[in-house]
């Protein structure tokens, strides 16, 4: 029983990690039907740059732990949504205003991702960092089952982002615009919505909660390399996928599923079977309902 | 005019082969090196080490082999710390570059298939690092400089249940890692056979690319194991040792020569102080000429040689007196390099700063073993020295 409430714990701080990423998937894919593979990457950057601002914050400036932690979250944020809005100016956007078909745009993506993967080897060398400790961490054991203040804080934060994001589509005037640009692009910038502003829009809130997702994933697993964003990055395409990509209740549900399974899996089986067996589930889910949990069937995919 | 085109073409295929002939004044060895990847740091502190032996040899004239003095040319490849790339590497090595002999890789994940090329191949391939039996196992060409799983395994048992009085243990290990692997079988194994079947409470892996272990770890912590055995790479056992102080673990842990990083410290912090691992060397505490390596090594790269650095020492060092062992080199690259065989095979003992080695017929050192102990200030210090019955 403690075992299991907490692997639970243990699987709703690791899910919070897919959720996080997967919300910027399925925003981008909502507004686009753009498969943005180089968001992974994206998360990575923002992790590196949580690295940079918090150890200039931290032994250049010498503030305290708990402040640099109050100016690393918005610098983070603003720096990772900078380089997502780049990326969308310099890469996709062309591409989008020359008409090229979207499989074009995806293989644009996975370049993009692969370029930042590759840039960051070629400018920071290979050698992993050390994230710094910026606050203290405590244990605490409440009977049999222990967790830490950072991990309730991740928990805590990837549900705050996900309630801000669904309250964004749903109830605010770009969310609608969000909304209608996805269910028709051609017709609604007739209708006076600026087409690119609204796609800016979208990148920024993605890119910005990669750049969260990216600070606690750093402060939870303090060990940075160029490639730490390409693995977690696909399984969270896959959690978005199994959500009903396009649905950001669909990608916050997806991603903490595909933490418990991979979770409890290890739990109660051999580790060894662990991907063999919660890529399995993963495919029953697809095979029993293919749009995803919160999908709908639409005539065109990739 | 057929064999007019035959005479040309033959001799065309002549002039190219002759052109490395001409240029036979010096000596071409290739590294197979980790240079980026999962493991960087151990490619870097590989080519550190043999840049310094290549200075000390090329600045005294070169290398003497049967009268000549040689210029010694090392060409340092990167493999990314992936066995595919360290086969294409080694290819490269052999054919485009035309070595003479090659050391690494380091690893075992990329040794194993490296060696095997380097066996078809028919040219010596010294592995400094590898401890898996498989890289050198029924392949005459491939040598290595470290001791063995075999050996090492034991050393972790029998330390644990003296040192930890441990009658219980736990392991965590890298499942796509044969290092790892192997490792982990061979404790368990043995650990079993000492203390009794079951007496090994959880038996879990996990995959190179993870970061959270929090389910293994929550799995093998509620077994209550007197210590966990951990033969990961030292970048894993970072994350692994922090993560089980967060769920709450206490205990001790007992790790292998993967740790044995200058990088560990860096990325694990104040968690890993007081850990045990076996190793092939302690720096803290080293006495004769491997202080003097220690000492010029830390001067001119501002940090303590690791193992692998020593090693590599030691591997390039074997490799350069089978050279010599060959009382002379044709110029011809076949049969150059089977005189490097036979001059591998010659070496009956040799003097290494990681300790004397002999090779056995299956191309294995014969050499002790060191169990470190990690101190406040991130060294790696003297514990105990193990040595083969």
């Amino acid at each position: 029983m403690e075992n299991l409430v907490q692997n639970i714990i243990n699987a709703l701080q690791w899910g919070s990690f897919y959720a996080l990423i997967a919300l910027g998937y399925t925003l981008v894919y909502g507004v686009l039907t753009l498969i943005n593979f180089a968001h992974g990457d994206v998360f990575m950057v923002g992790a590196y740059i949580a690295f940079f601002s918090a150890t200039f914050l931290l032994t250049t400036l010498g503030l305290p732990g708990w402040i640099a932690l109050a100016l690393c979250i918005p610098l983070t944020m603003i720096l990772t949504a900078m380089v997502g809005v780049t990326l969308e100016r310099i890469a996709y956007r062309p591409l989008r205003n020359k008409g090229a078909h979207r499989l074009y745009v995806v293989i644009t993506a996975l370049m993009c991702g692969l370029i930042l993967e590759h840039a960051n080897l070629a400018i920071f060398g290979a050698s992993r960092k050390a994230f710094p400790p910026l606050i203290a961490e405590h244990v605490y054991t409440i009977g049999g089952v222990t967790f830490t203040n950072l991990k309730i804080a991740v928990i805590a934060t990837a549900f705050l982002a996900f309630m801000f994001l669904h309250w964004m589509v749903t109830k605010t005037r770009v969310g609608m615009a969000m909304r209608a640009i996805s269910y028709d692009k051609f017709a609604v910038p007739l209708l006076g919505i600026p087409l690119d502003q609204i796609i800016v829009v979208t990148f920024i809130l993605g890119s910005g909660f990669a750049g969260l997702a990216g600070l606690l994933f750093a402060m939870s697993y303090p060990v940075l390399e160029p490639y730490m964003g390409a693995l977690i990055g696909w399984k969270a395409f896959i959690a978005a996928v199994v959500g009903g990509i396009g649905d950001i209740r669909g990608a916050f549900l997806g991603g903490f599923l595909l933490g418990t399974v991979e979770i409890m899996v290890v739990a109660f089986f051999p580790s060894t079977y662990r991907d063999l067996i919660a890529f399995t589930v993963l495919l029953v889910i697809l095979t029993w309902k293919p749009t995803g949990l919160f999908g709908i069937a639409k005539t065109t995919k990739i | 005019m057929k064999r007019l085109l035959t005479t040309l073409s033959i001799s065309c295929i002549a002039m190219i082969m002759a052109v490395p002939v001409i240029a036979a004044d010096t000596i071409k060895i290739g590294f197979n090196l980790e240079m980026t990847g999962d493991i960087p740091k151990v490619g870097e502190s590989s080519k550190f080490a043999a840049e310094m032996l290549k200075a000390d040899i090329n600045g005294a004239g070169g290398l003497e082999v049967g009268g000549k003095k040689y210029k010694l040319e090392f060409i340092y490849e990167d493999n990314e710390a992936k066995a595919e790339s360290a086969v294409t590497t080694t290819l490269k090595l052999i054919e485009k570059d035309e070595v003479l002999a090659m050391i690494g890789p380091n690893s075992t994940k990329q040794a194993i298939p490296a060696g095997q090329v380097a066996n078809d191949n028919e040219m010596v391939m010294i592995s400094p690092w590898s401890t898996n039996p498989d890289t050198t196992f029924n392949r005459p060409w491939v040598f290595r400089a470290a001791f063995l799983d075999s050996f090492q395994g034991p050393m972790a048992v029998n330390f644990a249940i003296k040192t930890f009085k441990a009658k219980t243990s736990a392991v965590l290990y890298d499942l796509s890692n044969d290092y790892s692997k192997g490792l982990a079988e061979v404790f368990k194994k043995l650990f079993e056979g000492k203390m009794g079947a079951g007496s090994v409470l959880a038996f879990e892996s996990h995959g190179t690319k993870d970061q959270d272990f929090s389910a293994q770890l929550t799995k093998i912590i509620a077994a209550k194991p007197d210590f966990i055995f951990l033969p990961d790479n030292y970048n894993q056992v970072a994350l692994i040792v922090k993560q089980a102080r967060q769920l709450g673990y206490k205990g001790e842990f007992m790790g292998s020569d993967a740790w044995g990083s200058s990088e560990l410290m860096t990325l694990c912090g104040k968690d890993c102080v007081g850990l045990h691992f076996s190793t092939h060397y302690a720096a803290a505490g080293a006495t004769g000429a491997t202080k003097e390596f220690i000492e010029r090594y830390k001067a001119k790269y501002s940090y303590t040689p690791d193992d692998v650095a020593a090693l590599t020492w030691d591997a390039t060092g074997v490799v350069l007196k089978a050279i010599q062992n060959t009382g002379g080199l044709t110029g011809k690259l076949k049969k150059d390099r089977k005189a490097i065989r036979a001059g591998m095979a010659a070496i009956t003992s040799f003097g290494g700063i990681t300790g004397n080695m002999k090779f056995n017929e299956q191309g294995d050192p014969i050499k002790c073993g060191v169990v470190v102990q990690i101190t406040k200030n991130g060294e790696f210090a003297f514990n105990e020295s193990i040595c083969p019955e």
